[in-house]
Order: structure tokens, then sequence, then C-alpha cells
């Protein structure tokens, strides 16, 4: 298992080089998460963390799903700081025996980093006039629920 | 003393990252009073407390939670990682 959390950014296939591979891995599963535009508008994202805590939060999140689902392996890295539109924001890797444990742990992960690690996004415009922090969704809490 | 940590736009609200604060609150909710009546700034960064969050020594918290052996209070907006 390892937890990073970093200002620069990732090489996914780096990354995965040597992940999960302990011969009683049958699948490994990753998710990338991007800084996406819906308007047209967005030049980048800031976003804000609370160091200390972020690597405790994620490490406490990680160490329960590799748990809960026998993992073999898990990897963690979120960036912070200012981040232009289309870079890497974070990703997930999960390896377990089958494919429905690397699933589910992947979508647990996601669930409990977007609520529960300290992170705040910031979307700054092209123009730099607006500058809004985006807002928490109810449904985000509700995704916990199910586990 | 105790360390008050803050974060999002709580900090942008209040003006500093952090600060060392004087302070006999005997819980988070006595702090938020205590900083409420010192200055707007703090007034309107605690106006909702429905839309903040508390992590005491780095791991949340409630409002209602004893301060007794806390050395750092962070006050934040809901989190939005991944």
């Amino acid at each position: 298992m390892r937890v990073s959390v970093q200002s620069d950014d990732f090489d996914l296939a780096a990354e995965l080089r040597g992940f999960g591979r302990a011969t009683n891995t049958g699948a490994t599963v990753t998710f990338t998460g991007l800084v996406r535009d819906d308007t047209g508008q967005l030049d980048h994202m800031e976003i804000e963390h609370y160091p200390g805590m972020c690597e405790t939060a994620i490490a406490k999140i990680a160490e329960d799903a590799c748990a809960r689902w026998s993992l073999t392996d898990c990897l963690v890295i979120h960036r912070y700081g200012a981040l232009k539109v289309g870079e890497q924001i974070m990703m997930v890797a999960t390896a377990g025996r089958h494919r429905v444990e690397a699933f589910e742990a992947a979508e647990f992960l996601m669930d409990y980093l977007k609520s529960r690690a300290p992170f705040w996004k910031k979307e700054v415009s092209k123009d730099g006039k607006s500058t809004d922090w985006v807002r928490a969704k109810n449904s985000d809490e509700d995704a916990l629920k199910r586990w | 003393m105790i360390t008050v940590v803050y974060f999002a736009w709580v900090r942008e609200r209040i003006g500093v990252p952090r600060e060392e604060i004087d302070t006999k609150a005997a819980t988070v909710m006595d702090l938020v009073s205590e900083l409420t009546a010192r200055d707007p700034r703090y007034a309107l960064a605690f106006s909702d407390l429905d839309s903040l969050r508390v992590a005491l020594d780095q791991e949340l918290s409630y409002f209602d939670a004893p301060l007794a052996g806390v050395g750092e209070v962070a006050f934040f907006p809901p989190m939005t990682g991944g």
C-alpha cells in the first residue's frame, strides 16, 4: 500500500509498473481524475490541502479498503496546487484476487476520498475574474451510505 | 494557547491561514462563540455552522467536542477531494 500527496504530476504507466504483482493478484483496477471544464471558461483549479491530515486520512481509508476487500496492493496519489484543465488530479489503483474486489475497493476509495480527504477545489476562470470554491454535493455524502 | 487553522473560504473570510489563540473555551462551540464575538470576520466565517466541518488534532470531530488536551483546531468547508 502506498499513499502520496504531492504537487508534482505523476506518470500513470510508471506508477503501475510493478504494482500488484503478488502471485495471488488476479485483477487490478485504476482510476484517474482529471481537471474538467464544463463551460469553456475554466483556466485552472487550485487545490488546497491540509498537510498531515491528508496523508493520515487517506492512509486510513486505504487501510480500510485493503482489509475489507483483502487487497493484494493499493495505491493512492492525490495532487495539490494549481492544475490546468486536462491535468491529472489524482489516481487510485487496487489489486485483488478477483475483479469484483478490485472494482468495489476502487469505488469505495473514490467515494471516501471525495468527502473525507481534506482537499478543497477552487475554480479560476480564464479572465481571472471568477473564482469559485467547488461545493460538496449531498450526493457525495449519500454515496458513503452504500458502504 | 491553541493553534487554530482555516482552509478554503473559511481562511479567505478570516484572512489568515493559522493563528495562536489564547482561550479557555471548553468546547469547539465555545471557541466559535468567543471568536465570533471578537471580530465580524469570524462572525461571517462562522455564520452557518451546517456548512462547516471541524477537525481536532487533524481528526474530524464535532462542534460539541471538548477542547481539553487539543493542540490544533481546524475549521473548513465540506471537503471536495477526488
